[in-house]
């Protein structure tokens, strides 16, 4: 069986969802190629692509077309190689980019798809999360061609293989010009990424206001954590919308997370029951976030939160 | 501009779903069934832009079987214009879903089609994209903010890490995200109106779509639980504990 793993990158570097989603590659056959599609000058993510453990071959094509992340042309052009190529597996990060292009995929190739997959049975089956992660499904993928996104958080990164890959430049396709880029506005990443983080702080409505995250941003730089939020937070504009986590946001599967001021909603539940070590800052013992809490700490959180910042840099 | 809008009946938002005990799937018999959240916002998009007067008609579709008639009833006290019921007893899968609404974009001949980004009881987001995809449209997926302007709608999208924005020649497809607008209340008089609203119903079969056979589901479980927690006395024991039991600091 031959897949073909999509890879996630920003122009410059290879993302580490592509790493993880590589291992979910591994499982659905034997080896697989990487194909790096974007603007011109993705060489250096080619390169990286070489060194994924498992790589067979890494397929490179650069246009203007693709320079933008934009569905339609990357869609196609991954359709045309899949249909040229026979692949019969077709695997990417379940980021915002995976889930915008590679149903596309799937609609040209007239397929079912598996998104976001947690666990890889065999070649044909899989585990995903339905209803907000309160049930989990098991699929069998009748058709030729399998599409599949993959929940990052659930698969480890492949190492570093001991020989690069070759790699093959494609040509372009010839795209009708459905939709084109305007204008981006990202947040300024201070710290580490949400989604890879090691540790992840998150705070909720409960922290009555941006300032207070500040507070929160001050305990994740002591223990090199990212910040993330709920909904809620995210809604009152206490921080950007792309710290949401939950079953629409974020879905994040860290060593520790801590939730301050979040309730423990399904929605925001579905997005980080699955870290290692879950500690939560409430002042309502009977908050649903203290169910899955591996430890509780009942109280108000403007006390707790400084009083922990203390008790870290005191043990230092 | 004509704006067709999708809308799936679920299990309500607030409904702890069980699974079966003999894992064939989950318990929706007898709980609560509501209109896809973001269908809800999608819906109210689509009548935003009619009472913008950048739309004149608003059509809503609902696939499934009788009792989704409800949603389409909501959608109509919320403001669109005339419902499509597509009568199906089969459980479809977003493949049958898009080539059905494939099949009703090209009788209906929309501008603009609204779905919802994510079903939440299958938590697919495909729909959509596979739409776009078979009628070789562009789409704008995510979206938080939409602007039509000439024989273009730009999209403002949530992507990792902040918003892009693209400009879609129309006819295009659009999903709505959680901040694209707040749906309005449901007033009682709206809905004595809706009443009055044209409702057209076909079946799956009319549009030529047979069900679906790309996935099998083999069975559902539960997640696996957590053991359960501790409660600590204060933050210098949680630290404490973090540091030297849990060792993740
Ligand atoms: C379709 C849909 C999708 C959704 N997707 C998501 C999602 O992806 N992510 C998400 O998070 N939510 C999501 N939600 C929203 C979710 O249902 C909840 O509304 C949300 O998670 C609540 O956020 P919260 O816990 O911050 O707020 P609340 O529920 O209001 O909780 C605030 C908590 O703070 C505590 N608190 C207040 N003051 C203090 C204090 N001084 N000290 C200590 N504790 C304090 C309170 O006791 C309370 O438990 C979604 C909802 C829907 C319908
Ligand atoms: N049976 C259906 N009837 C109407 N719209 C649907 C149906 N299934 C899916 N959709 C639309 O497709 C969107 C995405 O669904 P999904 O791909 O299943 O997550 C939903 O938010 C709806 O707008």
């Amino acid at each position: 069986m031959s897949i073909l793993l999509i890879a996630e990158h920003d122009g410059r570097t290879l993302g580490e969802a592509s790493r993880r989603a590589a291992s979910a590659a591994r499982q659905l056959g034997e080896g697989y190629d990487v194909l790096v599609i974007g603007g011109p000058g993705c060489v250096g993510v080619a390169d990286a692509a070489a060194g994924l453990d498992g790589a067979v071959q890494v397929l490179l094509c650069e246009d203007d077309a693709y320079a933008d992340d934009l569905a339609e042309p990357v869609a196609e052009r991954i359709a045309t190689l899949v249909r040229d190529g026979g692949y019969d597996g077709v695997v990417a990060a379940g980021t915002s980019t995976g889930k915008d292009v590679m149903p596309r995929v799937a609609g040209l190739l007239d397929v079912a798809m598996v998104s976001d997959a947690v666990a890889v049975e065999n070649g044909r089956t899989f585990i995903r999360p339905i209803y907000a992660g309160n049930a989990l499904a098991r699929v069998r993928c009748e058709d030729v061609v399998r599409v599949v996104t993959v929940r990052t958080s659930a698969f480890d990164s492949v190492a570093e293989a001991d020989t690069a890959a070759p790699c093959e430049r494609l040509s372009a396709g010839d795209h009708p010009p459905l939709s084109r880029f305007v204008d981006e506005s990202l947040s300024a990443g201070d710290g580490p990424d949400l989604a890879n983080a090691r540790v992840v702080i998150s705070g909720g409505r409960g922290l009555g206001g941006a300032e207070a995250f500040d507070m929160l941003r001050e305990l994740a730089a002591e223990l090199g954590a990212a910040v993330g939020a709920s909904r809620a937070a995210v809604d009152a504009g206490y921080i950007a919308n792309d710290c949401q986590v939950g079953q629409t946001g974020k879905i994040v599967a860290p060593e520790l997370y801590l939730a301050v001021g979040i309730s423990g909603a399904i929605q925001h539940l579905a997005g980080m029951k699955d870290s290692r070590v879950i500690a939560a800052i409430n002042r309502d013992e009977e908050a649903p976030i203290f169910q899955v809490a591996d430890y509780a700490l009942v109280g108000d959180l403007f006390e707790a939160v400084p009083q922990l910042l203390d008790a870290l840099r005191t043990r230092q | 501009m004509k704006v067709l809008v999708t809308a799936k009946r679920v299990v309500d938002h607030n409904v702890r779903v069980r699974v079966r005990p003999d894992g064939s799937g989950v318990d929706t018999a007898s709980v609560k069934m509501s209109m896809n959240p973001f269908d809800e916002i999608a819906v109210e998009a689509a009548v935003r832009l009619r009472e913008a007067g950048q739309a004149d008609e608003v059509v809503v579709v609902s696939i499934g079987e009788k009792a989704v008639t409800d949603v389409i009833r909501t959608a109509l006290a919320l403001g669109a214009d005339r419902g499509i019921h597509v009568d199906t007893d089969a459980e479809l899968q977003p493949p049958a879903v898009s080539r059905a609404l494939a099949e009703l974009a090209v009788r209906e001949t929309p501008d603009l089609i609204l779905m919802g980004k994510q079903a939440i009881d299958d938590d697919s987001n495909q729909t959509a994209q596979m739409l776009a995809g078979r009628l070789g449209w562009g789409q704008g997926t995510f979206a938080c903010g939409i602007e039509p302007a000439d024989g273009e709608v730009i999209v403002a999208r949530e992507v990792d890490g902040g918003t892009r924005r693209v400009a879609l020649r129309l006819p295009a497809v659009v999903t709505a995200d959680l901040r694209l607008n707040e749906p309005r209340y449901v007033k009682l008089p709206d809905i004595m109106k809706a009443k009055r609203k044209p409702l057209e119903a076909m079946s799956l079969a009319d549009l030529g779509v047979a069900g679906d056979a790309g996935l099998t589901l083999l069975g559902v479980s539960e997640p696996p639980g957590r053991e359960p927690g501790v409660r600590v006395a204060d933050a210098a024991e949680l630290a404490a504990r973090l540091r030297d039991e849990a060792q993740v600091i």
